[in-house]
């Protein structure tokens, strides 16, 4: 009928629409990023001079910021991410379990820019002012801790961005253990293990590709974050070993320099950054989603 | 010298405290941050801050009336890129698209969830910004529609799929054609779940302010005009949190009271949605 044939093509056509646009996403940054390239080569992701004034570029100190903001990030958000995962499926009584799921559910509806105004008037001044003399105070002897406590810098970034990833790899890693059959548990406590015993061996060993793609998935959000860590990374295009220096990321310095970028050449190099920023993401969360589809079925689609 | 039993059983203890505390000290962060933003933005609040506009820098008082109103445009924007392309997109999955072709409208869907907002908002940029040579209301709208796409593609798609098939197969024998089959029936049983789904969406989208920076630019003056720059939330929040003027911070937090409580709002009656639609079910 020819109701039904304008409707499926109706259909049809928004569907395809998504896929031009996301296509189209990919195509227009490259193009745009292309100036950049033909100037500085393959080598702009590697350089790390970033001079507006003599139209000079390179990618590295914010591909730098990136990897060491997440990393940082990932080190504290995984083991407790993992703790709260275990907890809710293995340990909680059942009526804790859904206020607490709730609770840190929370956590992900909470926008960027609160946690960054959060991290600039709070975290800052309270790392500036008791962690980072610490810090410096008993491990200043390691790079990581040299230097003077700014309260901003990478510190912060890593910190505000473990926040912001705790409930999405919870709550993965969560559906995960959840799917792993019981039979599994029963199995190990038959032979004598204890709760954690059982856990360790039987659940998350059985579970283990599941939480590894949760753990990207994670990663993947921590990378392409841009509000709260601008406003708590310090935005310096410098690469430093210490966690205390002000840094970048790729997405801090879009966020920073997009408005003000004149001339083509600056304009390009920032579209390249997001270029990369796309590609990185894309591939992390590809990586992720395989993972977890091996075990939890669709608990990676939300 | 402990027992090789006794040492498990403290392992065991140990552990299972541990996962316990990792709990603990996750809800932290919420509740502080719940905590400051009361305590900074409650006072802060007032009348004026709905009704008025921005003051000039040394001078007190002023609000966010323009901000809230450009939220509320570009939200309204966001639904009119957004939801074509996620609902009938959700529907040609669940309804039409072979193996192949819906595989591919899912793929692309998952790879534009993960692909970071600053991104889209370079994206909407190019398209609009760029040729059109004017920040717009238009440009931040459609980057936000974007960014909502995936959320109500799968929420559509899932709904449409859980309507029973004796549903279809009732509206058919009485001699509907399909596409009414889908629309009137299909489409309606299932729309509790796909509001939920928009509700979510939104919630996500009234707090982005990355994409904004650079396509709708934010605006100190009331501007309902969409060629235009337009203010929003988000971005008047940033702009005064940064900024070095107390007065402005304290508006700022004032600010992220409001937000904050939208998109709570908005997470929690989606919540009692999807609650009402599975008691509905069970009786």
């Amino acid at each position: 009928m020819k109701g039904d044939r304008i409707f499926e093509g109706g259909t049809r056509f928004f569907a395809i629409l998504l896929i031009l646009i996301v296509g189209l996403i990919g195509l227009l940054l490259f193009k745009e990023s292309l100036p950049a390239i033909r100037k500085f080569g393959w080598q702009f992701p590697f350089r790390s001079v970033w001079d507006p004034v003599a139209e000079d570029f390179g990618a590295l100190p914010f591909i730098y910021g990136t990897v060491v903001s997440s990393m940082l990030a990932l080190l504290i958000a995984v083991p407790l991410s993992l703790g709260v995962a275990i907890f809710l499926s293995e340990l909680a009584p059942p009526y804790l379990r859904t206020p607490v799921a709730f609770l840190i559910e929370l956590l992900a509806a909470i926008p960027s820019i609160i946690y960054g105004l959060w991290g600039l008037f709070f975290l800052v001044p309270w790392l500036r002012t008791s962690v980072e003399p610490f810090l410096i105070k008993w491990f200043g002897l390691l790079p990581f801790f040299q230097g003077p406590p700014y309260g901003i810098g990478m510190l912060a970034a890593g910190v505000i961005l473990s926040i912001m990833i705790i409930p999405i790899i919870s709550s993965i890693s969560r559906e995960v253990l959840l799917a792993v059959p019981n039979d599994q548990r029963e199995g190990a406590l038959a032979l004598g293990a204890t709760r954690w015993e059982t856990t360790r061996m039987a659940v998350l060993r059985f579970g283990k590709p599941g939480l590894l793609g949760a753990i990207f998935l994670g990663l993947g959000r921590a990378m392409g974050e841009t509000m709260a860590v601008t406003m708590v990374i310090g935005n310096r295009p410098e690469i430093s070993f210490s966690l205390l220096a002000p840094g970048h990321t790729m997405a801090s310095v879009i966020a920073n320099e997009f408005t003000e970028a004149s001339g083509e050449v600056y304009l390009s190099s920032l579209m390249g950054v997001g270029l990369a920023l796309f590609a990185v993401t894309l591939v992390v969360n590809a990586g992720a989603r395989a993972l977890v589809w091996k075990v939890g079925g669709k608990a990676g689609r939300t | 010298m402990m027992s090789r039993d006794s040492r498990r059983h403290w392992v065991n203890r140990i552990m299972l405290g541990l996962s316990l505390a990792a709990a603990l000290v996750s809800m932290l962060p919420l509740f502080l941050i719940f905590f400051h933003i009361l305590s900074h933005g409650l006072g802060s609040l007032n009348w004026d801050f709905f009704t008025h506009m921005p003051q000039p820098v040394g001078e007190t008082g002023g609000g966010f009336a323009n901000a809230i109103m450009g939220s509320l445009i570009l939200l309204v924007l966001a639904c009119a890129f957004g939801l074509p392309i996620g609902i009938f997109g959700g529907i040609y999955l669940s309804e039409y698209g072979g193996r192949k072709a819906a595989e591919a409208v899912r793929f692309a869907s998952d790879l534009l969830n993960g692909t970071p907002s600053i991104v889209v908002g370079m994206f909407a940029y190019t398209i609009l910004v760029r040729p059109m040579h004017h920040f717009s209301a238009l440009a931040g709208g459609a980057a936000l529609g974007i960014i909502m796409i995936p959320t109500i593609l799968s929420t559509t798609e899932t709904m449409m799929r859980m309507v029973p098939r004796a549903l279809r197969e009732g509206a058919l024998a009485l001699g509907l054609p399909y596409w009414k089959t889908l629309v009137y029936v299909v489409l309606k049983a299932a729309r509790g779940g796909i509001v939920t789904g928009i509700l979510l969406a939104v919630a996500r989208i009234a707090g982005e302010t990355a994409p904004l920076l650079f396509t709708a630019l934010g605006n100190q003056f009331w501007s309902t005009d969409l060629k235009q720059p337009i203010a929003a939330l988000p971005l008047q929040i940033f702009t005064y949190a940064i900024s070095p003027y107390d007065d402005w911070h304290q508006q700022a937090w004032a600010g992220a009271t409001v937000l904050i409580a939208l998109v709570l709002l908005l997470n929690i009656v989606s919540r009692l949605f999807i609650r009402n639609r599975l008691a509905g079910k069970r009786s």
